[in-house]
């Protein structure tokens, strides 16, 4: 079986770069992941997420680099590597036309557990999702939420050691989602390692660590905190606020295009914006005929936009 | 293969098992699409011409032309179906489509044959249908061939007579030589469109890409869909040949066991086509285009319904290769001629070493897609 030295990485990616032809997908990531960790993956549609992680199953060849998981060579031991992970797509991968409990006896096969192994593991996890009064249903009748659960269920019934989620909750409503993410903790306390991808920032500050990737390259890795505390989100001689009351949308064009504000978004009924030091709140206040203005912490998001902002202008973050 | 494949193995094949059941549209198209095909095709092929349209424009209205049309009328192969009077007529008989074949005996001909000269009768043929107006001419020219023979020899003895004996299908019955063919191209098509969808569904579902990321190697996968549908096929087959004997009455001379164990390399092959076409195709449509576009040569090029020993050699040996072929000639060589292994070990040689290089394509095929 896997090594399972704690020492070792469960993901050690390292400089992997992909190429398509001409086009580099992913350009140079290095990234490791540690066992039990809860790591993100964020990035726009196109940015190589799915690629990454279809690189670190062994589905596709490096350009250069080296990626290892969970102790062996992604390449050319992918068999062992694929026999100790789990994977969930945001496509749900499931047979529509065959019952829940098919799905789950097919999989089974698949991981090559024998009867009895199947047997017992699948009760298990039938119990931990909650899905006995939903195993004589097709996949088809299912819906999104179910769906989700069992497309997980499936992925987990060799007792992988570390799971790569891709994008697991699109359209699954709010009360689904979070009923995801507490499954996943529990997963996690049971040391399996979760690699996953996400667009919804809620989500990325669930996770332990969270890496951003854009185009291809891996702009920033760290917990939450420690990006939110990152020095070239809010610049040097600048300050975030907050400012309330008035109509945000008029607050909005009245800053955008003026000197001192370095960059304004309207947050439902307020308005955030990043304030040169010169512009006291109080010269901001009478400006805005008395808008109340709070000091604002900058989110992951405010993280992510910046970083993106920079790349594109082609300055170094 | 080890205990942890064989699991896999059967894990596919039972899942695959269950698409079939469960998706009745398939279901019919495999199993009663083509016994209703069979049907369809076996009773409309006729290729003997018998009972062509014929117009007569009897000018001479004598004796002698009235004995000449009677042979006409009694061959099978005419059938008279109108008089005119004037050459316009009888033209325009023929344009019209109204008659194939137009008869006119002139006025002079009864004076001219009891003169001991050449009496002459005019066949005009339309040829738009190149069988039709073979035959006619060939039939046509023996008519009138006996009918001088008769003159000439006045009542004495024929000196020299033909007679031919159709060998394995005396009554040259079209069903007979047609569904053995049918049913090899009618399983062809299942077995190649079935497999190619196989594949194909699991990509637009997104599966196949799932199933990428299990331990679960390529020719165990292709191995385990293969399975299901070969028996399905072969299932079919033995179905078809039951309705061929029930349905047609076309008897079996040879021994079927041997024709569905020499099928059996022939719808590996198929299956294996079918497999290559599904790395190429993205979607259920592009594969049964695909599909389509590798039966038609399989159709036209091995025999079904074109003669081989016709064909110019560059198509004949196009033809060889192509295990349809084959696999035809082993049909009718075991319903018709009641042929055993001593004649078709070759074949099944043949359509055996086919398979092998066609999985083995359609293998490699699979696994570059898989990386």
């Amino acid at each position: 079986m896997i090594a399972e030295a704690p020492d070792v990485p469960v993901i050690d990616a390292r400089n992997v770069t992909i190429r398509f032809g001409r086009l580099t997908a992913v350009d140079a990531v290095s990234l490791d992941v540690g066992h039990g960790e809860v790591f993100g993956l964020l990035g726009p549609n196109g940015s190589g997420k799915t690629t990454l992680i279809r690189a670190l199953c062994g589905l596709i060849p490096l350009a250069s680099g080296s990626a290892r998981v969970l102790g062996r060579d992604a390449m050319r031991e992918s068999d062992a590597v694929r026999a100790g992970i789990g994977y969930m797509s945001q496509k749900f991968a499931l047979y529509e036309d065959l019952t829940a409990q098919e799905n789950l006896d097919f999989y089974s096969g698949i991981y090559g557990l024998t009867a009895s192994q199947a047997r017992d593991r699948q009760a298990e996890l039938v119990d931990e999702v909650g899905l006995a009064p939903h195993l004589k249903k097709r996949g088809a009748h299912l819906s999104g939420g179910w769906k989700q659960r069992l497309a997980l269920a499936c992925s987990l019934l060799h007792r992988p050691r570390l799971v790569f989620l891709d994008e697991p909750t699109p359209g699954i409503d709010p009360v689904a989602r979070r009923d995801l993410w507490d499954l996943l903790f529990r997963l996690s306390a049971q040391d399996v390692t979760l690699f996953v991808t996400t667009h919804y920032m809620d989500e990325a500050e669930r996770c332990g660590r969270v890496a951003y990737l854009y185009l291809g390259r891996l702009l920033a890795v760290g917990t939450p905190d420690e990006l939110t505390r990152w020095p070239g989100v809010t610049p040097a001689g600048s300050r975030r606020v907050e400012i309330l009351g008035g109509d945000p949308a008029a607050i909005f064009d009245r800053l955008r295009d003026r000197e001192g504000i370095v960059q304004v978004t309207i947050f439902g009924r307020s308005v955030r914006a990043v304030v040169e030091a010169a512009i006291s709140d109080r010269s901001l206040a009478d400006e805005l005929n008395g808008a109340e203005i709070r000091p604002s912490w900058p989110t992951l998001e405010d993280v992510f936009v910046t970083l993106a902002r920079a790349q594109e202008t082609g300055g170094r973050p | 293969m080890n205990s942890g494949g064989f699991r896999r193995l059967r894990a596919i094949a039972s899942k695959e098992r269950l698409h079939i059941v469960r998706d009745p549209s398939t279901l019919f198209f495999a199993v009663f699409l083509p016994v209703l095909e069979l049907f369809m095709l076996g009773y409309a092929i006729d290729t003997n011409v018998r009972h062509v349209r014929t117009i007569v424009f009897d000018e001479a209205r004598t004796q002698e032309s009235r004995s000449l049309l009677l042979r006409f009328t009694n061959s099978e192969d005419f059938r008279i179906v109108g008089e005119v009077f004037t050459d316009r007529d009888l033209a325009r008989a023929l344009v019209s489509g109204r008659a194939r074949v137009g008869i006119k005996i002139p006025e002079a001909y009864s004076r001219r044959v009891q003169s001991g000269r050449t009496g002459q009768v005019l066949i005009l043929v339309d040829g738009s249908e190149s069988s039709v107006a073979a035959e006619a001419v060939n039939v046509g020219g023996a008519i009138a061939l006996s009918e001088s023979l008769d003159r000439l020899l006045e009542g004495r003895r024929m000196p020299v007579e033909a007679r031919p004996r159709v060998l394995f299908n005396p009554d040259t019955r079209s069903a007979n030589f047609f569904i053995p063919g049918l049913m090899v191209v009618l399983c062809q098509m299942m077995a190649t469109m079935l497999s190619a969808n196989a594949v194909v569904r699991e990509k637009e579902r997104g599966t196949l890409e799932q199933l990428f990321m299990t331990p679960v190697r390529a020719g165990e996968l292709i191995l385990g869909k293969m399975l299901p549908y070969l028996g399905l096929v072969l299932a079919e087959f033995c179905m078809i040949g039951l309705l061929m004997v029930v349905g047609f009455g076309v008897p079996i001379h040879g021994n079927f066991f041997t024709l569905l164990i020499v099928a059996l390399p022939f719808y590996l092959s198929m299956i294996g086509l079918g497999l290559a076409i599904s790395t190429r195709a993205q979607t259920r449509d592009a594969s049964m285009q695909m599909t389509i576009a590798t039966i038609l040569p399989s159709m036209f090029l091995s025999g079904y319904v074109f003669p081989l020993d016709s064909m110019p050699r560059p198509f004949w040996l196009l033809a060889q290769a192509i295990p349809t072929t084959w696999m035809i000639d082993v049909a009718r060589g075991v319903v018709l001629r009641g042929a055993g292994w001593a004649d078709l070990w070759l074949h099944a040689v043949v359509l055996s070493a086919q398979a092998v290089v066609l999985l083995a394509i359609s293998a490699v095929l699979f696994r570059k897609r898989l990386t």
